[in-house]
């Protein structure tokens, strides 16, 4: 076998280029779109995809390609929101409970252990339905429920980290504990976090999605690929575009992700290829 | 006595470069005998004599050379006979007692897979013989041990188990790959006395592996010296040890630990740490009602550490002499008694007084490759500890750090990171980063035990001259009296958490007054031993 180039092989080569084009698209769509994704025009309702409208018209008559590219940017900058939030919270958390260990690690962890009891979507659902569906609960539920598995973790590493030589003469030098645990311990602690961040993004883009479709996610007009297939269900019999676009949208950033996050896993961390 | 093992010109290259890694070596082995491979790490040691039985790692080709045993050229072998061969005629005992054992399978099971792949006998002769061979070992209650498993038992016993399952088998030839290099002195000397008992015995040829020169001196009759994948010299171990003819064996013979010249220091007459009736206990199993009772780790230590000189504490594993060094630089709680640092009580300082007595004391570490943070560069590890020190400025601060550098031989190094340095450098560097703050204590765990023999006289010289230029005091915590005979001012012996034996470094080498120590004493190996294991 031929070493992979650029050290993630080809599967991981196409899950950057993937990921990296709808990423291009979300950030344009963030300043220009075709149309304006959520201008109406009622005498152009569901039309067929043409050299004008390349993926058609929705039951609005607002162009789906518009709403697609607003769609990719609304899901990515969630995504990429939440995941920030379970890795900054759950880090620290792990950081904390790892190094400190005794009772603080024992609450917290117990606090962790039910919280991971739950199917993530489910927990999230449950949040969204307290905190109301809008884009910060769906961001604050999806964070809250993506954190635990991150806790986890980090833990780990931390526990195994905590008990090499030199934590022990960082404490010898007379450093502070909470100095050896972002100095020594924590940059060592990072490159399972950023595989497994990979993977999260592609989970929390999943779990917007489903959210949005089920209506608990960022409410209509704005536009997602969730809340986009939701609205094509009444129409698809006539019009199939209308759910191929999110639907295609969503697979291909899943392919991405995944083939990208088994690469980096592979790379990085091979203790984890069987998880 | 006729040839049992004939090797000619081997040649091993690293496959994918065509590296050699192994280059025109010769030997041979006849019945019976007992020949070293002495070589430090990376001399070709271990893959020459895997070569014997084809088990090289995937990525190593024998590119030339012929291997005969018993007559039989190897690489003709069919995978048939050659499984009939590994076991049955050539048996082999490995480095990590830790880990050659399976930890899934009770002792018993692992005897018997041996016997029954290549002895046509029965269940109950193979409980048998796993007995007697248990019994033949000094394992206690063989019985009762074959239904038990790995982890129940210290390296020393799992060592003579691995050798147990693999002499049962009664082979012509025992391959032993450095078999007592993770055990200490006295553990050490039982198990290899044990091995040449029953090779002799059986009529087993031996092929050790090792890189100690002492090892070789008391048991080898022949010994060839590898380096780099070449043949160094070959010989009798006599010649070898007493007449060396090539430069590198002298280095090699000049690396072991001699006693230095006796200082007589002028001591100050307040000791810079007194330790007083120190109790260290573990604290036991946590059960439904209460503990367990604890394990006393330190009992009833007391011994004065002046300025400048160095205390060297020895024992065998498990005698309470690297929690001692632990407990005087508070990493591990005392359950009782009083350190003292210039005549300050440091067990009931405050965390002002704490923090002065941090700074002014180090630990250097045994195990290099873990004790230093991997992601950071040679120059910020050493200069870490200086950030507790407000009143120096920055570029002090730098220049003493490259000074430091410079001292332990590292200069220019500080822009490296820690994979990129070998063992030896990254014990300099965690030395570099201890004597850095111009530290008046020091304590020595181990710190020369996982290093070659010629880095290790490296090493111990660089501590010595350090210690002479800098006047720090140091605890050295050692099982290998040859280093301690080097570098000590003073010995403490140690056995079971007690001082069994204290006194100048002449005194106790010379005039050994407890069992203990004299036991060590014996079960160190030196160039003067006698082979008495042939006697």
């Amino acid at each position: 076998m031929s070493k992979p180039r650029f050290g993630l092989g080809l599967n991981g080569m196409i899950g950057i280029v993937l990921i990296g084009t709808l990423l291009i698209v979300a950030i344009v769509a963030a300043f220009w779109t075709p149309y304006d994704p959520l201008s109406l025009s009622l005498r152009m309702r569901l039309k067929p995809p043409s050299a004008a409208h390349w993926f058609g018209t929705d039951e609005f008559g607002r162009d789906v390609l518009s709403r697609a590219m607003a769609g990719a940017s609304a899901s990515f900058l969630i995504s990429f929101l939440t995941v920030a939030f379970a890795i900054t919270v759950g880090t620290t958390l792990g950081v904390v409970t790892g190094y400190l260990r005794g009772w603080t690690d024992r609450v917290l962890m117990m606090g962790n252990d039910a919280l991971l009891a739950f199917p993530g979507i489910l927990l999230a659902l449950s949040l969204m339905v307290v905190m109301g569906a809008n884009r910060h609960g769906v961001i604050l539920a999806l964070g809250i429920a993506y954190t635990p598995s991150v806790v986890r973790v980090v833990r780990g590493t931390v526990l195994s980290l905590r008990e090499k030589e030199f934590v022990e003469a960082s404490k010898m030098i007379g450093n502070s504990d909470i100095y050896s645990m972002f100095r020594h311990i924590l940059p060592n602690a990072l490159a399972p976090v950023a595989v497994l961040a990979t993977s999260m993004f592609g989970w929390t883009l999943l779990a917007e999605s489903s959210l949005s479709f089920l209506g608990l996610g960022v409410p209509p007009p704005a536009p997602t690929w969730g809340n986009m297939l939701a609205a094509a269900r009444p129409h698809l019999e006539s019009s199939v575009w209308l759910g191929l676009v999110p639907g295609i949208c969503i697979a291909l950033t899943m392919l991405g992700i995944n083939l990208l996050g088994d690469a980096l896993r592979d790379r990085f961390d091979p203790r984890m290829t069987t998880a | 006595m006729s040839t049992l093992l004939k090797v000619e010109n081997l040649a091993l290259v690293l496959g994918a470069t065509q590296k050699p890694v192994v280059d025109d070596v010769s030997f041979h082995l006849d019945q019976g005998e007992f020949l070293a491979l002495v070589g430090e790490s990376g001399s070709g040691k271990t893959l020459a004599a895997r070569a014997v039985l084809r088990l090289l790692p995937p990525a190593i080709v024998q590119a030339g050379g012929t291997i005969r045993l018993d007559g039989e050229d190897m690489s003709g072998m069919s995978p048939q006979r050659l499984r009939q061969v590994r076991g049955g005629v050539v048996g082999m005992v490995f480095q990590e007692p830790m880990v050659s054992l399976n930890p899934a399978h009770s002792i018993g099971t692992q005897i018997a897979e041996g016997l029954k792949l290549h002895r046509d006998i029965g269940a109950a002769e193979i409980r048998r013989q796993s007995i007697a061979m248990l019994e033949r070992v000094k394992i206690r209650d063989a019985a009762r041990c074959l239904g038990a498993y790995p982890h129940e038992f210290s390296g020393g016993m799992r060592q003579r188990i691995m050798l147990a399952s693999v002499m049962a088998l009664r082979p012509k030839l025992l391959i032993a790959d450095e078999p007592t290099t993770a055990l200490d002195t006295l553990t050490q000397r039982e198990v290899l006395d044990l091995m040449v008992e029953l090779a002799r015995d059986h009529g087993t040829a031996t092929l050790l592996i090792t890189h100690n020169l002492g090892l070789v001196a008391r048991y080898a009759q022949r010994a060839l010296v590898l380096r780099r994948g070449r043949m160094i010299e070959q010989g009798t171990a006599h010649d070898i040890l007493h007449n060396p003819r090539d430069a590198y064996t002298r280095q090699l013979v000049d690396a072991l630990p001699r006693r230095g010249a006796t200082e007589t220091t002028a001591r100050a007459a307040e000791p810079l740490i007194t330790v007083r009736d120190l109790q260290i206990t573990y604290p036991g199993r946590r059960r439904w009602l209460g503990r367990l009772p604890g394990h006393r780790a330190v009992d009833g230590v007391s011994l004065d550490i002046h300025q400048g000189e160095t205390v060297a504490v020895v024992g065998g594993s498990g005698s309470g002499k690297t929690t001692l060094g632990r407990a005087i630089l508070r990493l591990v709680p005392a359950t009782g008694g009083t350190i003292s640092y210039r005549g300050a009580d440091i067990l009931s300082a405050n965390r002002a007084d704490m923090h002065r007595f941090r700074l002014a004391c180090q630990l250097v570490f045994q195990d290099p490759y873990s004790s230093l943070d991997p992601r950071m560069r040679i120059g910020e590890i050493v200069a870490e500890p200086l950030r507790h020190l407000p009143d120096m400025d920055p570029a002090t601060k730098a220049l003493r750090v490259a000074e430091t550098l410079d001292e332990v031989g590292l200069g220019g190094f500080d822009r490296r990171l820690p994979h990129e340095l070998s063992g030896g450098q990254r014990q300099r560097v965690a030395i570099a980063r201890a004597i850095v703050r111009r530290p008046s204590f020091v304590v020595a765990d181990e710190p020369v035990s996982a290093l070659d023999m010629t880095i290790q006289q490296q090493i111990l010289t660089l501590f010595q001259d350090l210690q002479r230029h800098h006047h720090f005091a140091c605890l050295f915590i050692s099982h290998d009296l040859g280093a301690v005979e080097q570098i000590a001012d003073r010995v403490i012996v140690m056995e079971n958490g007690k001082i069994v034996e204290q006194g100048s470094r002449d005194a106790v080498f010379d005039r050994p007054e407890h069992p203990y120590t004299r036991a060590l004493l014996a079960a160190t190996p030196t160039l003067d031993a006698t082979k008495e294991a042939f006697a």
